[in-house]
């Protein structure tokens, strides 16, 4: 019975070969996965990519074709959503317009045959904790998004799930706001200790947020870890141009010195942490975050892995960084992001200079991988 | 937190439009209200309290208010069978529309243009034609009869036909695509997701419909009922061809007075009562289901 939503086993929520197909069509493809109980999880990936179908799946409001889902020890697959202890917070909210805020809050809590004294309270509890205690009496078109999304939250987590679902919860908000609500949403999430499971194709955003992310693609996870993982040592060039900006340079294997992999990039021997690796043949595609290149007119002494004979090819200041887009010998462009934080004069399009950065900053993917997959 | 309090003020920005354009487009409206419900009103008005004058066909102003006493009077009977017709056809038609609304909104998929054709196509026939059809319908020997003879519902010497069963079906089948379109228009708005909200926060099907469903989409019951009750009410068409003389409703009298009596005013002083009470019982209504709060 839903009664059992607050008492019933908790604990880590299990993906188990979970495949949802529209005829030929895979939008979740064979997906295993664990969310441990108590984390702030993101499924991240562009739209598309099966993150909401997973999560509907989760919620029950879509069937898996084949796969099973456990939460703790229940299998939760084949349950009714109203029976399932798992709440949603709706892209767009979807609030009940005809309601008042307070009724909005209550009506999980009404169908569990609570007490009316132990609805107001549990109510009045929620309302405090995300600062709208003054909006109870209102209706949902009253309120501004902001708020709206608020109550959205509120009414989701008053049942006090095993689990709490978000599908792109902030995707209808300006960005400040944005910016505001993921710290908010994290502190609610750390303040009550639910796990959430957070669907956004904002890599931002799930960042900012989240302690482990799933990278999605084409049904399938691309790659998971904590969001410092992923963005330095990415393990595919979807997840490498997905989160944030890389610059994917092929090159050969040619030797190894230590805990490097050394890497012939068009004649230019670099270094690799061989733990930042994924190349499983001699061909690699070396990878270097555009705010780990040092940038430097030519001529000028350098360290670390050193790329010479690139041209400035276009300049632009942006207040905190320049970015530079430079021209290399082999006829590709990298791109560079230079702190504005030295007096160093900034470099003028046509420039020859050279580049250079420390190896441990740099990570290898298989030379397979398409370069430009995943990117913006 | 103050930032999201700021932010809702300015999104009430008013503006304000002194362009004289919504005026001029008022214009053609009004005028067909004045000339053909204002004047014909009017007339009506003074006819009621008209008695009749030397010759047959003209009528004196008097003055005579009791016209509405005495023509109530007479017809107290066909007054409370509108009433009652109406409303028997009103929830008859209120039971079919509303599942083959909500079937429509929510469960039809790519039929849903061809079923709303379907709901409309009554019209292109005339409203004459389709009463004199219901008529062979539920006639000697149409379908219903025979069907409900052999599953011994009723005997062989019953008929349905010139009763009041044939004239309210026939007044609930009349006015069901009045009753079906603005209850598909109210389901149809229904954001399907806060279906999925509700069934989130562990309201099972029957509660979804309970608590969600049917109170946003009581406007469009609220709507569908008036534009059923208020024809239907009225109606004499369905009353002479499917009724009886046992089966008169207020329509047959007002028309009577008017074309066979030539009573003209007994049948204003009837056509104001109507409209009266009629309208009383809108307001009534209307207040008590509270719509305004629902948009």
């Amino acid at each position: 019975m839903a009664v059992d939503a607050s008492t019933s086993a908790r604990g880590d929520l299990i993906l188990k070969n979970l495949t949802k197909s529209y005829g030929d069509f895979s939008a979740v493809d064979d997906l295993s996965l664990v969310v441990p109980k108590g984390s702030f999880f993101a499924l991240l990936g562009p739209s598309g990519c099966g993150k909401t179908t997973t999560l509907r799946m989760v919620a029950g409001l879509e069937e898996p074709t084949s796969g099973s889902i456990f939460v703790g020890e229940t299998d939760i697959t084949d349950m009714k959503p109203y029976r399932r202890p798992v709440n949603t917070v709706f892209q767009n909210y979807a609030l009940f317009p005809h309601l008042t805020i307070f009724e909005n809050i209550a009506f999980g809590l009404r169908r569990r045959g609570i007490t009316e004294s132990e609805v107001k309270t549990a109510v009045d509890k929620v309302l405090n904790l995300i600062e709208l205690p003054q909006l109870a009496t209102r209706k949902p078109n009253q309120l501004s998004g902001g708020q709206q999304q608020r109550i959205a939250v509120a009414r989701a987590i008053v049942n006090r799930p095993a689990l709490l679902l978000l599908d792109e919860p902030l995707g209808a908000l300006d960005l400040k706001l944005r910016r505001q609500m993921q710290i908010e949403l994290k502190w609610i999430q750390t303040e009550i200790g639910i796990t959430f499971v957070h669907v956004t194709h904002d890599q931002e955003e799930a960042m900012t947020m989240a302690d482990t992310i799933a990278v999605m693609n084409k049904g399938k996870i691309e790659q998971m870890g904590t969001p410092e993982e992923l963005y330095d040592s990415p393990k595919t060039a979807f997840v490498a141009n997905f989160l944030g900006q890389s610059n994917l340079i092929p090159g050969e294997v040619s030797g190894s010195d230590g805990d490097n992999l050394i890497v012939d990039l068009f004649g230019t021997k670099v270094a690799v942490p061989k733990a930042r690796s994924s190349a499983r043949g001699n061909s690699a595609l070396v990878g270097v975050r555009p705010e780990k290149f040092r940038i430097a007119a030519e001529g000028k002494s350098t360290h670390g892995n050193v790329l010479t004979g690139g041209v400035v090819s276009d300049v632009s200041y942006i207040g905190v960084s320049t970015q530079y887009q430079v021209e290399m010998p082999w006829g590709k462009e990298v791109m560079v992001f230079e702190q504005n934080d030295d007096e160093e004069e900034m470099l003028r399009k046509g420039a020859k200079v050279v580049l250079s950065w420390e190896p441990i900053f740099t990570f290898a993917l298989d030379g397979s991988e398409n370069v430009s997959a995943g990117s913006h | 937190m103050a930032a999201f309090r700021g932010a809702s003020a300015k999104v009430f920005g008013l503006k304000d439009n002194k362009s004289a354009l919504p005026y001029l487009l008022l214009i053609p409206g009004l005028l067909w209200l004045a000339i053909f419900f204002i004047v014909p009103i009017f007339s009506l008005g003074q006819m009621s309290t008209k008695v009749p004058g030397a010759d047959i066909g003209e009528f004196v102003q008097e003055y005579r208010f009791s016209n509405y006493i005495d023509a109530f009077n007479s017809s107290k009977e066909q007054f409370l069978r509108s009433f009652l017709y109406g409303l028997l056809a009103t929830i008859i038609a209120l039971a079919i529309a509303y599942p083959l609304a909500y079937a429509i909104a929510f469960k039809s998929g790519k039929w849903k243009n061809i079923l709303l054709v379907l709901v409309v196509a009554p019209f292109f026939v005339s409203f004459l034609l389709r009463t004199i059809a219901w008529k062979q319908i539920l006639g000697e020997e149409g379908p219903v009869v025979s069907v409900l003879r052999t599953l011994n519902i009723i005997s062989v010497n019953t008929s349905i036909t010139s009763s009041a069963f044939a004239v309210v079906t026939g007044l609930a089948y009349n006015f069901l695509p009045f009753m079906t379109l603005p209850l598909y228009a109210s389901l149809e708005r229904i954001d399907p997701r806060t279906l999925e909200a509700a069934g989130d926060l562990y309201a099972n099907g029957f509660t979804t419909f309970r608590k969600v469903t049917l109170p946003l989409s009581m406007p469009g019951v609220v709507a569908g009922t008036l534009l059923t009750f208020i024809p239907a009410a009225g109606d004499y068409i369905n009353a002479t061809i499917l009724g009886s003389p046992s089966n008169k409703m207020l329509g047959n009298v007002i028309e009577a007075r008017f074309f066979k009596i030539v009573d003209y005013p007994a049948a204003a002083a009837l056509s104001f009562t109507l409209m009266a009470a009629i309208l009383i019982l809108i307001t009534i209504y209307t207040k008590r289901t509270g719509t305004e709060e629902l948009v």
